[in-house]
């Protein structure tokens, strides 16, 4: 084991720890909905992240993998607790730091370790890296590394499953650097018009890169503004309680699941109320901390280290690890079993990415076209999706 | 002969492939109410509804991307952009992301997605409406770029480009939009398959021009012009004037950029041995120039003398009249290019 590895190990050796007052904070919160087994699922699915991106961060710092790369590390609760409230089919587009919401999806983390390690076996074929993972069959629109450009891209996915007269919800992410693009403002005064199903989830964790979000977002106190402004629904949540995450957006993906498009019918004129519709869309704030730099390559002088520490001790594992224990869905035990597991499994995502074969010379020319002609060749489905249902 | 606008054989390309395939559906400023802002819509809105024919606020960063988002779904977007000139501002979404997709995504997501609208100076609208898009846009992997020179052309090669699995860009014409079936002036002597407008629909209800297939527009023996879209007018203009000095040239349109016919380029250039390249843009790495190094790639033994490139002027688009005039790759300057290039003949 190289010293990399030693520290890293050591850190993970560090469990997820119950802590009386939060306990407390946690003790009513437990949404009625929630079986048990849910609980016990949302748990699995952060920790699965939490140790897959502990390994990634190894993996970047052993030059396994390259490019831009950013943890995720401290807002698994976001991905976790607003996918858990859609159904299988809803579609998902997000911006570069994606490897949450790919696993939190579904997505075998192989795949999503083999994508990073730009191997033919990975999600994208080892042609999007990092930042741009897709997954057709868990209906993952793709990490997209254009700031705000998933924006519009979302809207899209709305429009259509509006178009085709299906009761999807699309959740597009987005940071809170995203706010400041036009991409965003376009895309939401698109979303307002045309009344489609879709919420904008604010993934905001304070900074863009360096940035603070008030250094850099106008009414960034008091973003409510921002959903007025297009006549569209608000809400926030605690982005470190997943229990918060998934009643807030189960709430709202309900609301905006039936959101029908006025102008369908000719010659009307619509109307907009500041606090937007009940059946139509939304702009979620979802409060949330990266405990990690921007990317692999930040040394992070722009905030103190307290700040970081006072955030970890708000962690969404250790919340919900005590609540369960607590309640007496799990045990200590049980939970070190997860863990186990999750480690195992990400351990497991590494020797696959490892030992998959690297990228043909051919695979340069492929994908680029359906239709293809001249140098290009028609390629073929990722091993992901092999033998997978597609619904086409 | 049906005489056909080029808008018109355009609308009943949307239209047939609307009628027989719900996913497809228009999007942009101004296509349904207003009828569209060069009529290029009109009346689609009454046969399709308000679901189909979309009026969208002028936000094209935002409907070019509701594009390729509601393309990665499966459904088949048509985005018209009122003008080339205001594609611009929607960069991101239509060279970033939808050509990029498929590769990206290790072939999961495509983006069967057209974007059409006017290319090139209307009339006098200065230089920030006066865009030439083609050469910068053909340099693109995974897009397909077409530029459609007559009525019969836009109409087939705007279905291939609906049915088309990647993405396409259709660069149309604001001073070809009235062109009938004869053209602003009648060149059909010359066409070298008789054909200007689209068949009737007896005739070929199913009339398809695929793409990555030169036309050639005239025959002749002495001088390989390479063009596409207006600029075919004008070398077809130029060889009206050549035809009296007893240069026989050849008009060869390309069709499309992206594809790129160069077989029929190479071709013909081994049976004329002269060749001038003609485009509406920018001389610097513009796609004469791309075609230029293509033909000196493959035949330069062929060659009896050096290819000439007639561009736009490497100017702003003026607004003066008869500049803008001026500055295109009209006839003038073409003959007097075919005139250097042949000189040794
Ligand atoms: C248009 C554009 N400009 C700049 C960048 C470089 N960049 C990448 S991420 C980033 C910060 C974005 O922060 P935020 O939206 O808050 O997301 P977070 O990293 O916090 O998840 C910047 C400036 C980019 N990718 N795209
Ligand atoms: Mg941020």
């Amino acid at each position: 084991m190289n010293e990399a590895t030693l520290l890293l190990s050591k850190k993970s050796e560090k469990t997820f720890m119950s802590s009386a007052a939060q306990d407390k904070a946690q003790a009513n919160q437990i949404a009625p909905e929630l079986s048990n087994d849910k609980l016990i699922d949302m748990l699995k699915s952060m920790m699965q992240i939490r140790r897959f991106e502990e390994r990634t961060m190894q993996s970047y710092m052993q030059q396994k993998i390259g490019g831009f790369c950013h943890i995720y590390i401290g807002q698994e609760a976001v991905a976790v607790g607003s996918i858990s409230a859609l159904k299988s089919d809803d579609p998902i587009v997000g911006a570069y730091r994606d490897h949450g919401f790919a696993l939190a999806r579904g997505m075998d983390p192989k795949y999503a370790m083999a994508e990073m390690f730009g191997k033919v076996t990975g999600c994208s074929k080892g042609k999007g890296g990092s930042m741009h993972f897709f997954d057709k069959e868990h209906h993952m629109y793709g990490g997209h590394a254009i700031v705000g450009g998933q924006c519009p891209l979302g809207t899209g996915l709305a429009f259509a499953s509006q178009y085709e007269k299906k009761d999807n919800v699309t959740l597009c992410y987005l940071g809170d650097g995203a706010v400041n693009q036009g991409a965003f403002h376009e895309a939401m005064n698109l979303a307002a018009i045309w009344n489609l199903p879709i919420i904008f989830v604010l993934e905001n964790n304070s900074y863009s890169m360096g940035t603070h979000i008030n250094r850099g977002t106008a009414m960034a106190n008091d973003l409510r503004a921002k959903a007025e402004a297009y006549g569209m629904r608000y809400a926030e949540c605690d982005g470190l309680d997943v229990l918060d995450v998934y009643t807030t957006f189960k709430r709202e993906v309900d609301k905006t699941r039936n959101a029908k498009n006025p102008q369908w019918e000719r010659g009307m004129i619509p109307s907009y109320k500041r606090e937007g519709e009940a059946n139509g869309p939304c702009f979620m704030n979802v409060k949330t901390y990266r405990y990690k730099g921007h990317s692999m390559s930040d040394p992070q002088k722009y905030r103190a280290k307290e700040e970081v520490e006072a955030k970890q001790e708000l962690d969404p594992i250790n919340r919900l690890v005590n609540l369960l224990i607590e309640k007496n869905i799990s045990t200590q035990d049980q939970i070190d079993e997860f863990d186990k597991a999750a480690k195992a499994e990400a351990q497991a995502a590494v020797k696959y990415a490892n030992e998959s074969p690297d990228m043909p010379q051919e695979e340069l020319f492929t994908d680029i076209y359906v239709n293809p002609y001249g140098p290009y060749k028609k390629g073929e489905l990722p091993e992901m999706l092999k033998g997978k249902d597609l619904g086409e | 002969m049906r005489n056909v606008q080029y808008r018109e054989a355009l609308r009943e390309a949307m239209q047939e492939e609307m009628r027989t395939d719900d996913r497809i559906f228009l999007m942009g400023e101004e296509v349904a109410e207003y009828n569209g802002a060069y009529k290029v819509s009109q009346g689609m809105v009454e046969e399709f509804g308000a679901r189909r024919i979309i009026d969208s606020p002028i936000s094209e960063t935002g409907f070019a991307g509701l594009g390729v988002g509601a393309a990665m779904y499966g459904l088949r977007p048509i985005i018209e952009f009122m003008s080339w000139s205001f594609c611009l501002v929607a960069a991101d979404q239509i060279i970033n992301n939808a050509p990029k997709m498929l590769y990206m995504s290790g072939g999961q997501f495509g983006c069967p997605a057209v974007f059409r609208g006017n290319n090139g100076a209307g009339g006098q609208l200065g230089s920030t409406h006066s865009w030439c898009v083609e050469s910068m846009f053909s340099s693109v992997p995974g897009l397909k770029l077409a530029v459609p020179s007559t009525p019969r052309d836009a109409k087939g090669m705007l279905k291939a480009a609906i049915r088309d699995e990647d993405p396409v860009f259709y660069l149309e014409s604001e001073r070809m939009l009235g062109m009938g079936a004869r053209g602003d002036k009648d060149f059909s002597r010359y066409l070298a398959n008789g054909k200007w407008a689209p068949p009737t629909f007896e005739e070929d209800d199913n009339f398809v021009i695929d793409f990555g297939k030169a036309d050639i527009k005239k025959a002749g023996a002495d001088c390989t012009i390479v063009t596409a879209g207006r600029p075919v007018h004008f070398a077809l203009e130029a060889a009206e004037q050549l035809e009296k000095e007893g240069i026989d040239i050849e008009v060869i349109d390309v069709r499309t950029y992206r594809p790129l016919d160069i077989e029929t380029i190479v071709n013909s250039v081994r049976k004329t041995n002269y060749c001038v390249v003609v485009d509406q843009s920018w001389p610097f790495a513009s796609v004469a120039s791309e075609i230029a190094s293509q033909v000196y790639e493959r035949c330069f033994d062929d060659l009896d003398n050096s290819i000439i490139r007639v561009n736009n002027d490497d100017v702003p688009a003026p607004y003066n009249r008869t500049m803008e005039q001026e500055m295109l790759p009209n006839a003038r300057k073409i003959i007097e290019a075919v005139r250097n290039v042949t000189y040794n003949a």
